[in-house]
């Protein structure tokens, strides 16, 4: 295996240096995120840790899931649940019950299972090591491969998206009424109607024109995401 | 790098949202905390994926359908803590308890179609 | 036809006949008597063609296996050889005489056709024993007539006693059958088969291994069966069903059985001195012991049972010198007289309105309301008295001149003191029984006072049988020269010595019971006593059972009433009162047997309840209080559900991966 070269905890590379810092800053605000009492901060830690696993990816050499990364989660996912949190009414500032009666048997569970898979993977993987001298993640050798290899789950995908789509519209319709003439539904449904649309003809568009081996190809894929 | 590292980290997130998951009243913090449960495997995804060298780069194509699953999950969560808010007037998770066992079960009857979505929402 | 198929029609149609009656009887009365009366009639018939076919010769072997078994084989065999051929005529004469009989005397009985049925069944289980080649057959029929008889014995289940005696007649005879299994499986195992015949020459050829250990378990099932001292307190019990019952199951034919079966495996009991020594003392005991009880009873069909024990005491004691002939004389010239006699008590019993002798003593002209059945019944007493020239003495003089030819020791592996032993309680019995004869006789005929209620003329059905049955009883002695033909071609013709000896007896008993009759008449008419006459009209069977329900209150008990003008008060003395209750055998059982059940039954009872009743109710409370629990988990709220399906999956895969380890490594 490649365990056999690898060198030890005590003399961490560059890398691995810069990759543990950005891990804490994660991890931070990951607890922090479910931690804090106010909710749109949450949200807003929650940009940070996200946007912290985009640099890890990066680190990791992955640069192309990195910048979906940021652009879906950071940009469209967030954004969606502030408007959630807004749409319900949320508390702007402390709120005091904003963890339920079990968190200490929450707690409890998930140091335990944090505890066990710490445990086994250190266990499994503290001698492995990984070569880090290619890039194994750029833009192209991923649409290469997703364009190549991944087609069929890549088109299916998007007809889920479209499902997801009708789903999301149908849940937020209120019964007997027009959709457009709802005030909660008008902000929350435009933003979701928009993307798969775009996604679906953008997909079926790279889909059909059997030549994956362009920059275009790359970069329809993620496209539609990016509208949200 | 250690693989060690990647995995510890996507390991101590993937805790984190499990915590969130399981504390959080709001319906829209547990939606968060799954987010970041996704992400700590995407990450062990791309780890391994770039550790293995996969000529097909299986894990990192993966990574790219769960984000897109995670966009679609998210719409759909969040249209259903809508349609829930809209209903009941709250998104608190231990305020939606149909499920529970209890002598009259008849003002529950109109509301049960909901419960299971909640539900599944919940443990995604 | 063929011998065969004519042998094989004769069991087959009333077993047929009792089918067809039980699946048509309720709906159909009409049908019920042909179906009851002919294939028994039919089988009777054949009986006797099978008999003329036989003819005495060599017998007649067929067999078949329906199915291999594994291990002993068991084969759907027939065997008829003189003894089957005859007793079969027996069977199936006395059942044809009681399903006509019954069609007048339970006329009027809404459960007749089970009734009948329960006949025809009863005569197909005997005829399947009395032709049957294999043990396990004659087996299944031997059971079939228990449960039969149980049935019918509880025909009248209003009253109490005849629930108790149906029980108490299943329980003792199974009690019976269990070692009967036994002995059974046993000779199967010492000889490798279950065919009689096989059984009878791997004996003559090699003898037994455990000839006493299966001739004794053999024993007790024939001890059961034939009402043999100490398993026959059931049979005067059985008294409470109805009358042509009594004549047919528990006179002439099913308590035969016993005595049928020993005749057939006589070479396996005479293999062993000390079974023929049991064998002998039962006779004896037997038959001396229900000489005195039948003196004392009151009853008139208590009486007769109690004589068919003696009489079957004479049997089994032919049967301990090893002469079967005359003990299947016996049984053929007994199963006549004796279902005369029932019969012919029937009706007594009807005309009468009493089944009481003390009140009969207390009724004039009653053997002039009935000539029919005091003819008869007048003649079938001589012929159990063996007065000469009836049936009776025929027989039983075969019988006395077997014994007395054994105390000689002339018979080989038969030891004298068994012949003695059966003389001389053959002798003591024969004045004994001759006592009860003329007891009943006179009570019954011969009583004075108020004149007998008139019912008008028995149906003809009744009398018509009476006499029929009188042809054997009265002539059957005349076969005594050709009998031997048909058995082991030992001489049945009665000896000199023996004749007069028991004759001599006889009439002594006679006569002292006529003197202590005489002498007690008087006080009759002094002490009245109260006369039931019960439900004048009816028909007979109603009228039975009405007499015997109301048996009790006027006179104390069903066994020996409260009469000082009995003259068996005057014979027995003092032993009279333990002579009515059958010597206390009932007591003695209930004290050894029925008290220690019944306290063991109370104890299962406490630990069914008390201790196995905790752990099923336990088994219902635990999962309630688990229930409860679970219950108040369900609240609803989906994070601690989810928090413990999570920790619950942990815990699995922690389990896993230790477990992978430690073995892995």
């Amino acid at each position: 295996m490649l365990a056999a070269a690898s060198p030890g905890f005590l003399s961490p590379t560059g890398v691995e240096i810069a990759f543990l810092l950005v891990g804490i800053v994660t991890l931070g605000a990951a607890v922090v995120t479910v931690t804090t009492r106010q909710l749109v901060h949450a949200a807003l830690w929650l940009v940070v840790a996200l946007g912290g696993i985009a640099v890890e990816y990066l680190l990791l050499t992955a640069e192309f899931i990195a910048w979906v990364q940021v652009l879906i989660y950071v940009g469209s996912v967030v954004v969606l649940l502030l408007f959630g949190l807004m749409l319900t009414k949320a508390p702007i500032g402390r709120s005091p019950d904003a963890d339920s009666g079990n968190r200490w048997a929450a707690l409890t569970v998930a140091i335990a299972s944090a505890v066990a898979l710490v445990w086994v993977v250190v266990d499994a993987f503290r001698a492995t090591w990984i070569r880090l001298d290619t890039v194994q993640g750029s833009t192209e050798v991923s649409g290469r491969s997703l364009f190549q290899y991944w087609v069929l789950p890549f088109e299916a995908l998007s007809v889920l998206l479209l499902a997801a789509l009708v789903g999301a519209i149908v849940l937020s319709r209120k019964k007997g009424e027009p959709p457009a003439a709802s005030e909660a539904s008008a902000t929350s449904t435009p933003s979701v109607i928009a993307a798969p649309p775009a996604a679906s003809a953008a997909s079926a568009a790279s889909g059909t024109s059997a030549a994956p081996a362009g920059g275009d190809g790359d970069t329809a894929g993620p496209a539609p995401r990016e509208d949200r | 790098m250690h693989l060690a590292y990647p995995a510890v980290l996507a390991v101590l997130l993937f805790c984190t949202g499990l915590y969130g998951v399981l504390a959080r009243r709001n319906v829209i913090l547990v939606l968060m905390s799954v987010e970041l449960m996704l992400n700590a495997v995407n990450l062990n995804l791309v780890a391994f994926d770039v550790w293995l060298r996969d000529t097909l780069h299986a894990g990192q194509a993966l990574t790219l359908f769960t984000i897109a699953l995670a966009a679609a999950e998210i719409g759909i969560g969040l249209a259903i803590v809508l349609l829930v808010y809209r209903n009941r007037g709250s998104s608190d998770l231990d305020r939606l308890r149909d499920l529970a066992e209890r002598a009259d079960d008849a003002d529950a009857a109109d509301r049960d179609p909901q419960q299971p979505d909640t539900k599944a929402e919940a443990t995604a | 036809m063929t011998l065969t198929t004519t042998a094989v029609l004769v069991p087959l149609l009333p077993f047929l006949g009792a089918v067809a009656g039980f699946l048509l009887g309720r709906r159909h009365p009409g049908f019920v008597r042909p179906l009851a009366v002919l294939p028994t009639l039919a089988a009777a018939l054949l009986a006797i063609a099978v008999a003329f076919g036989q003819g005495g010769g060599t017998a007649t072997d067929v067999a078949t296996r329906l199915t291999p078994t594994g291990s002993v084989p068991i084969d759907l065999a027939l065997h008829i050889d003189g003894f089957a051929a005859l007793i079969g005529v027996l069977v199936g004469v006395v059942a044809s005489c009681v399903q006509i009989y019954s069609t007048g005397y339970l006329r009027d009985d809404p459960r007749y056709p089970s009734y009948a049925a329960l006949v025809s069944l009863f005569t197909s289980a005997m005829l399947l024993v009395v032709y049957t080649g294999d043990l396990m057959v004659l087996l299944v029929g031997w059971e079939v007539m228990g449960i039969c008889s149980y049935f019918l014995v509880g025909h009248y289940w209003e009253t109490e006693a005849a629930r108790a005696a149906s029980l108490k007649a299943f329980l003792v005879t199974k009690l019976g059958d269990v070692p009967f299994l036994f002995g059974i499986f046993a000779l199967a195992a010492d000889t490798g088969t279950f065919r009689i015949t096989g059984i009878l020459s791997h004996v003559a050829r090699d003898g037994l291994d455990h000839p006493t250990l299966i001739a004794l378990l053999l024993l007790a099932g024939v001890a059961g069966k034939s009402a043999q001292f100490p398993l026959h307190t059931w049979l005067p019990d059985a008294m409470a069903g109805p009358t042509p019952v009594s004549a047919l199951i528990h006179a002439a034919t099913m308590v035969a059985a016993g005595v049928y079966l020993v005749a057939r495996l006589l070479p396996v009991f005479a293999a062993s001195a000390a079974a023929l020594v049991v064998l002998a003392v039962l006779a004896a005991v037997t038959m001396v012991g229900s000489g005195l009880a039948a003196l004392a009873q009151d009853d008139i069909k208590r009486v007769l049972a109690y004589s068919t024990v003696g009489q079957l005491g004479y049997m089994t004691g032919a049967l301990a010198v090893g002469d079967r002939g005359a003990a299947v004389f016996h049984l053929l010239s007994h199963g006549a007289f004796k279902a005369l006699l029932f019969l012919c008590a029937g009706v007594i019993i009807h005309a009468a309105g009493t089944n009481s002798l003390a009140a009969m003593s207390r009724m004039s002209g009653l053997a002039r309301r009935i000539p029919d059945a005091f003819w008869t019944g007048t003649v079938a007493l001589l012929a159990l008295a063996a007065i000469p020239p009836f049936a009776g003495f025929f027989s039983k003089e075969a019988v006395l001149g077997a014994a007395e030819h054994a105390t000689t020791g002339a018979v080989p592996g038969i030891p004298g003191a068994v012949g003695w032993t059966v003389l001389i309680s053959g002798l003591v019995t024969a004045l004994l029984t001759a006592a009860y004869a003329t007891r009943l006789w006179l009570l019954a005929f011969r009583g004075s006072g108020a004149e007998a209620p008139d019912h008008g003329r028995q149906p003809l059905a009744m009398n018509a049988v009476l006499w029929v049955l009188f042809i054997p009883t009265a002539a059957l002695g005349l076969g005594a020269p050709f009998l031997p033909d048909w058995f082991d071609g030992r001489s049945l013709t009665p000896t000199l010595t023996t004749s007069v000896l028991a004759t001599g007896a006889a009439l002594i008993g006679g006569l002292v019971t006529y003197a202590a009759w005489r002498h007690s008449i008087a006080l009759a008419a002094r002490t009245p006593i109260g006369v039931a006459v019960a439900a004048p009209d009816a028909s007979p069977g109603l009228s039975e059972e009405l007499a015997i329900a109301t048996h009790t209150p006027p006179y104390a008990d069903i066994a020996g009433a409260q009469d000082p003008a009995d003259p068996s008060r005057l014979l027995l003395g003092p032993l009279r009162r333990h002579a009515a209750t059958g010597f206390h055998l009932d007591a003695v059982y209930t004290a050894l047997f029925v008290r220690p059940v019944r306290a063991a039954a109370t104890l299962v009872r406490f630990l069914d309840r008390e201790v196995i009743g905790t752990y099923v109710r336990g088994a219902g409370t635990a999962p309630g209080w688990l229930g409860a629990a679970v219950r108040r988990a369900q609240t609803g709220n989906v994070q601690s559900y989810l928090g413990a399906l999570l920790a619950g999956s942990l815990v699995l895969a922690v389990a896993a991966v230790l477990v992978a380890t430690g073995t892995g490594a």
